[in-house]
C-alpha cells in the first residue's frame, strides 16, 4: 500500500519551474531513493512534501490524505520527518536539547527521556557529548544527531536529504548502515542522494530526477545496471 | 566613594529598566527577524493603563497594565506584522514605525498631550547602607529587574518553549521540521516582550511619576541602543547592554562637565562598539547558510 503518493507535482520559484509535474510513490516498508544531479529538484521535492515549499499544483497524499497546504508542524505530527540537507542541527543548543526538540511533538516527558536513551543506544557518540553545544560536533556527529533528532518523533516515514554529503568515506558507510538499520525496525525511508551507487545498493526502488522531471524508475538493482544511470551517475 | 557607590546603584537600577526593554527588542529580533520600533510605546500603553486603574489599587493597576500590554503586543503582531511575514524587511520596519505613531496618537486622543501624574506609591524613607542612602524605588527596581532577568534566563534555557525559541531563532525551517509551530513561538515572544515593557513602565513611574504620549519613546530608543551594544538577538547581550548603558548614563549625569551631553555620550558608545565589534559585545556572527 502506498504510504506516500506524489501526483503531478509542480513547483515554481518565481517564474522558474523547479518541478515539472512529477509522480511517484513510496510504499510502506520500502526504501525509495531519488537520485539526480545538483538542481534536479530533489531537495525541492522533499521540502514540498514537508510543507516548507508550496507547490503550484499536484497532490501529495500521505496515508490517504492530501496534505498540500498543511503547515509543516502539523505534517510532522502525522508521522513524517525529514533529516534536512546540511544537517541543520541547532548549534547553540546542547546535543541533549537538540534531541528534546526532536521530540517536541511528544507531550510525555518520561517518554522523551526514554527515546533519548534509545537514540544514545544507536549513537553512543552522542551520549558522550550530550552536554556539548551541537555546533561543536564534527560533521559526522552532527549527521548522527540530525538522524537521532528525527527519530525522536517516532516517524513512520523518514526522509533523508543528502545524508552522506561532506562526510569521510568511513562515515558515509556508517550512515548507510544506520539507514538500513532504521529500515529494519519498520521505518519507511525516502532517501535523496548524490551518492547514487550507495543509494541504489540499499534501495528497493529508485527514481532518477533530471531538471524537474522523473526520467527513469525501477528497482534499485535495475537502475544500478541501467546504461543511462551508469553513464550519468555512476561514472562508468 | 559614597557618591561612586550610590551612582553605581542608581546606574544598575536604571540599567535594569533598559535591560528589560532591550530584552523585548532582542527576543523579537532573534525570533521574528524584525525590529519592532513600536516596542517602546508599549511602555507608554502600560503607563496609561496604570493611570486608569490606579483608583482601585496599585497591584490591580500593575496587573492590568501587564495583561493589557500583552494583549496589545499580540494584537500588533497578528494584525500588523504577521501579514507581512516573508516580505521585505523595509516594509516591516516602516510598518513598525507606523504602529509606533498610531499608539502615540491614540494616547494623545484619549488622554491629551498634557502630562498626567501617576503616583503608584510614595516612599518617605531612604535605605541607609552605611553612609550611602538609596531611594526605595531604585532598590525595588534593581531587585525586581534582577529577578525578572534570572527568571527569563531559566525559562529560555530549561523550558521546552524556551528551547524552542532558541531553535526558531537559529533555524526557522529546521524548527518547523521538529513540529514547532513558529507562529505560536513568535506570539509568545511578543507576549513576553510586552510584559517586560509593562514592568519597565512601572519602574520608570516609581522613579518619576509623570506620563505623556511619548513616555516610551526615549527609553525605547535607549533600550534599542542597549540591545545593539550587547548584540541584537542575544539575550545575555541585552542584559549586559542595558546595565552598561544605565551605568554610563548615571555616571555621565554625575559629572557636571558631561551631564548636558549624556545622550551624546551614550550614542557615541554605540558608534564605538559598532566600529570595533559590529555584531555587538555578545553578538554572534550569523552563520552563512547554503
Amino acid at each position: 500500500m502506498a504510504l506516500l503518493e506524489i501526483k503531478d507535482l509542480q513547483v515554481y520559484y518565481g517564474v522558474i519551474q523547479a518541478l515539472k509535474g512529477i509522480t511517484f510513490e513510496v510504499n510502506e516498508g520500502e526504501i525509495v531513493t531519488l537520485i539526480g544531479a545538483n538542481g534536479a529538484g530533489k531537495t525541492t521535492t522533499m521540502q514540498s512534501i514537508m510543507g516548507l515549499i508550496h507547490p503550484r499544483s499536484g497532490e501529495i497524499i500521505y496515508n490517504g490524505q492530501n496534505i498540500v497546504g498543511m503547515p509543516t508542524h502539523k505534517i510532522v505530527r502525522l508521522g513524517m520527518t525529514q533529516v534536512p540537507e546540511g544537517r541543520r542541527v541547532f548549534s547553540e543548543l546542547s546535543v541533549y536539547d537538540n534531541l528534546v526538540m526532536g521530540g517536541y511533538v511528544n507531550k510525555n516527558p518520561s517518554e522523551i527521556k526514554k527515546d533519548i536513551e534509545t537514540v544514545y543506544g544507536l549513537f553512543p557518540r552522542l551520549k558522550e557529548r550530550k552536554s556539548q553545544p551541537a555546533g561543536m560536533l564534527s560533521g559526522g556527529e552532527q549527521q548522527m544527531l540530525a538522524m537521532g533528532r528525527a527519530l525522536m518523533s517516532h516517524p513512520k516515514l523518514m526522509m533523508l536529504d543528502e545524508p552522506s554529503m561532506g562526510l569521510a568515506p568511513i562515515l558515509v558507510t556508517q550512515v548507510f548502515e544506520m539507514i538500513k538499520h532504521l529500515h529494519s525496525t519498520g521505518t519507511t525511508i525516502l532517501l535523496v542522494e548524490q551518492n547514487a551507487e550507495k543509494a541504489l545498493a540499499i534501495a528497493d526502488r529508485a527514481y532518477v530526477l533530471e531538471t524537474g522531471n522523473i526520467i527513469l524508475s525501477g528497482t534499485g538493482s535495475e537502475l544500478a545496471n541501467s546504461d543511462l544511470v551508469k553513464k550519468a551517475y555512476l561514472g562508468n | 566613594m559614597e557618591t561612586f557607590f550610590s551612582t553605581l546603584i542608581n546606574g544598575l537600577s536604571l540599567g535594569g529598566i533598559y535591560a528589560m526593554i532591550a530584552l523585548g527588542y532582542t527576543m523579537v529580533y532573534g525570533i521574528a527577524k524584525m525590529l519592532n520600533f513600536a516596542h517602546g510605546d508599549i511602555i507608554m500603553v502600560g503607563g496609561y493603563t496604570i493611570f486608569l486603574f490606579l483608583f482601585i489599587n496599585p497591584i490591580v493597576a500593575i496587573a492590568a497594565a501587564i495583561v493589557f500590554c500583552v494583549v496589545i503586543g499580540i494584537l500588533i503582531e497578528k494584525l500588523a506584522y504577521k501579514p507581512l511575514r516573508g516580505s521585505s524587511p523595509l516594509a516591516v520596519l516602516i510598518t513598525a514605525i507606523g504602529v509606533s505613531y498610531l499608539l502615540q496618537s491614540f494616547a494623545q486622543i484619549l488622554f491629551g498631550s498634557a502630562t498626567k501624574f501617576v503616583e503608584i506609591a510614595t516612599f518617605e524613607k531612604k535605605l541607609q547602607l552605611g553612609a550611602v542612602s538609596i531611594d526605595i524605588p531604585t532598590i525595588i527596581t534593581l531587585v525586581c529587574s534582577a529577578a525578572v532577568m534570572a527568571a527569563l534566563s531559566i525559562f529560555v534555557k530549561y523550558s521546552k518553549t524556551g528551547r524552542a525559541m532558541i531553535a526558531v531563532s537559529e533555524d526557522k525551517g529546521a524548527a518547523q521540521l521538529m513540529g514547532i509551530n513558529v507562529n505560536t513561538i513568535i506570539m509568545i515572544t511578543f507576549a513576553i516582550g510586552s510584559a517586560l515593557a509593562a514592568l519597565a513602565g512601572v519602574f520608570t513611574l516609581l522613579k518619576s511619576p509623570a506620563i505623556t504620549p511619548t513616555f516610551g519613546a526615549m527609553p525605547g530608543i535607549k533600550a534599542f541602543t542597549a540591545a545593539v551594544i550587547g548584540g541584537i538577538g542575544s539575550i545575555p547581550g541585552a542584559m549586559v547592554g542595558g546595565l552598561l548603558l544605565g551605568i554610563i548614563e548615571t555616571f555621565s549625569n554625575a559629572v557636571p562637565a558631561l551631564s548636558p551631553y549624556t545622550d551624546a555620550v551614550e550614542f557615541s558608545i554605540l558608534i564605538i562598539v559598532l566600529l570595533v565589534k559590529p555584531t555587538g559585545l555578545l553578538g554572534k556572527k550569523r552563520r552563512e547558510k547554503v
